[in-house]
């Protein structure tokens, strides 16, 4: 749907790595070209006309944002250089505070090294316990399985509301509800979700949730953090400098700003908050629901083309996100990367950061195809009809 | 050189590589690949005998770029000192990066020759000796 809009697709390629990044709407990269042409300015400083538009323009995004994820107040909007940013500011400016030695925070094995390397770093500087919570044989979440290994020392459960390999959709609202049970926080990481799929945090009871603008049709070096208003107000910010004090003095005593600006010391990336608000309009305006459903008659159409190709190994199928994840029979993945490529395809291949996800699927790297708005049925049919040459994928690549 | 040959070349070291398989012992140096890719994941375990490669093994799941020149490496470097095998190093290097080398010297290595027009696999074709610089770091490094 809508490929007009995206100026990109008029060259003959095929994107199918979603995942990773976006493609761009003509509308997020003329509101970009506008600032940039127009009215450049910094936020928060000046009293001429242009800088007063841009902190409004800037602000205005908050409450874009408290649309599309469903919170109440846009104080709880933090803007931050992307998913990774986000999650390291909670462990470490929230977390690192709050737990102490023989806390334990459960992940999964599934999870981007985004949610798993900043917790085990906390292990190595105060102490916590990672732990992890055992997935299904499809490599699925249940409350079952969070409630097998909760015990009392439990503080945190922090995952991925959809998963970057996998694509398995996470029952949040109900982890949420028992997390509010067990007085555990709920940190979600909604890289692979918020750009796909309805998000609200306030029904799903998440504490923090952490995504990226250009994940979801938005500029690079922009992301969000959310968290509860109580939470944000008893988090301690990681990064210091302009913007974010109100006064200090040079014996040290410092006073920082109110919530969320004492989070974005620096200049902070403007244009790019800009545009995520446009792509913010955007997804709105198309709903996420309707996304969603798309997203999955893909999936499910792709599925079934598939099994026209013997020799395809496909490791999800159940799952409902638009993700799917393959090989062919002895061929390494980027191998098949690479003989996709020949023919404009673009797929991604490896671990995806997903290290130890290796541990629960038997196998360390996959091709993946990761769906957006603007994927087609009809790329679904070359994408097959190349995949059926792919006995001659040596004769192509080498 | 013939694409046709060039194709049998690579694919027969792919699917029947050299000396693939590792083995439990400690006279051996080891290295892995996992800090140049993500991967590709190899490991090369050789043991050096007065200053000449004994034997030279590998493991590992990896592409058939990497896969078989791990496997031609392991061909070519087997039996020669350790001065012998930088020497080839340094010549295979200048041919990736599109320097003039001589041709004589790299044998089989050549299959290669055309790499350079893919950046994202020269990597790839040199990984294996990323991991033989390892080991003779540490060989020399023992002060053998």
């Amino acid at each position: 749907m809508n490929r007009e809009d995206f100026p990109i697709l008029k060259n003959d390629f095929i994107y199918f790595d979603n995942g990773a990044t976006t493609l761009k709407p003509k509308c997020v990269v003329d509101a970009l070209d506008d600032y940039y042409l127009t009215y450049t300015a910094n936020a928060h400083r000046g009293d001429y006309d242009n800088s007063q538009k841009v902190d409004m323009m800037y602000e205005e995004v908050r409450k874009k944002v408290t649309q599309l994820i469903h919170n109440q107040d846009p104080r709880e909007i933090v803007f931050t250089y992307g998913t990774t940013d986000s999650l390291n500011m909670i462990t470490f400016g929230f977390m690192e505070p709050h737990l102490k030695k023989g806390d334990e925070v459960l992940l999964t094995k599934a999870e981007h090294a985004s949610n798993v390397l900043p917790w085990l770093e906390l292990v190595k500087k105060i102490g916590i316990v990672v732990r992890y919570i055992p997935l299904t044989s499809d490599n699925q979440v249940t409350i079952e399985n969070i409630e097998k290994v909760i015990t009392q020392n439990t503080k945190v459960i922090s995952i991925a509301h959809v998963t970057n390999v996998i694509g398995d959709i996470r029952p949040v609202k109900e982890i949420g509800a028992l997390c509010k049970k067990n007085n555990i926080y709920f940190v979600v990481d909604g890289a692979q979700s918020v750009p796909h799929l309805p998000v609200n945090v306030d029904e799903s009871n998440i504490d923090f949730l952490a995504f990226s603008a250009h994940k979801m049709l938005g500029p690079t070096g922009v992301g969000v953090l959310y968290g509860k208003l109580d939470l944000l107000e008893k988090m301690k910010p990681t990064r210091f400098g302009g913007g974010m004090n109100s006064d200090f003095e040079a014996d040290g005593i410092v006073e920082y700003k109110s919530v969320p600006t004492c989070f974005e010391a620096g200049t902070p990336p403007i244009a790019g908050v800009i545009g995520l608000g446009k792509a913010i309009d955007y997804l709105l305006k198309i709903g996420m629901d309707n996304i969603h459903k798309y997203e999955l008659e893909l999936k499910e159409y792709l599925l079934l083309r598939l099994k026209e190709i013997p020799n395809v190994i496909v490791y999800n199928p159940k799952s409902t996100g638009g993700i799917v994840a393959f090989n062919l029979d002895k061929v390494f993945s980027q191998d098949t990367a690479v003989f996709l490529n020949q023919f404009s395809i673009c797929v991604r291949a490896g671990n995806h950061c997903a290290k130890i996800l290796k541990d629960e699927l038997k196998i360390k790297n996959t091709c993946r195809i990761s769906f957006y708005l603007y994927n087609t049925k009809e790329e679904i049919d070359r994408l097959i009809d190349v995949l059926k040459k792919s006995d001659q994928i040596f004769k192509i690549i080498l | 050189m013939d694409p046709e040959l060039r194709r049998e070349i690579i694919v027969d070291h792919y699917q029947n590589p050299i000396n693939k398989g590792l083995i439990i012992d400690d006279t051996y140096l080891k290295a892995n690949t996992n800090n140049e890719s993500c991967i590709d994941n190899i490991t090369v375990m050789a043991k050096i005998e007065d200053g000449r490669f004994m034997d030279i093994r590998f493991d590992g799941e990896a592409c058939a770029i990497s896969t078989s020149a791990t496997s031609i490496m392991i061909h070519l470097c087997l039996n020669k000192t350790v001065e012998e095998v930088e020497e080839l190093m340094a010549e295979y290097e200048k041919m990736l990066n599109e320097e003039e080398y001589q041709q004589e010297k790299l044998n089989e290595l050549i299959v290669y020759e055309d790499i350079y027009k893919q950046p994202n696999r020269k990597k790839c074709a040199f990984l294996p000796f990323d991991s033989l610089k390892k080991i003779i770091k540490q060989y020399k490094e023992r002060g053998q």
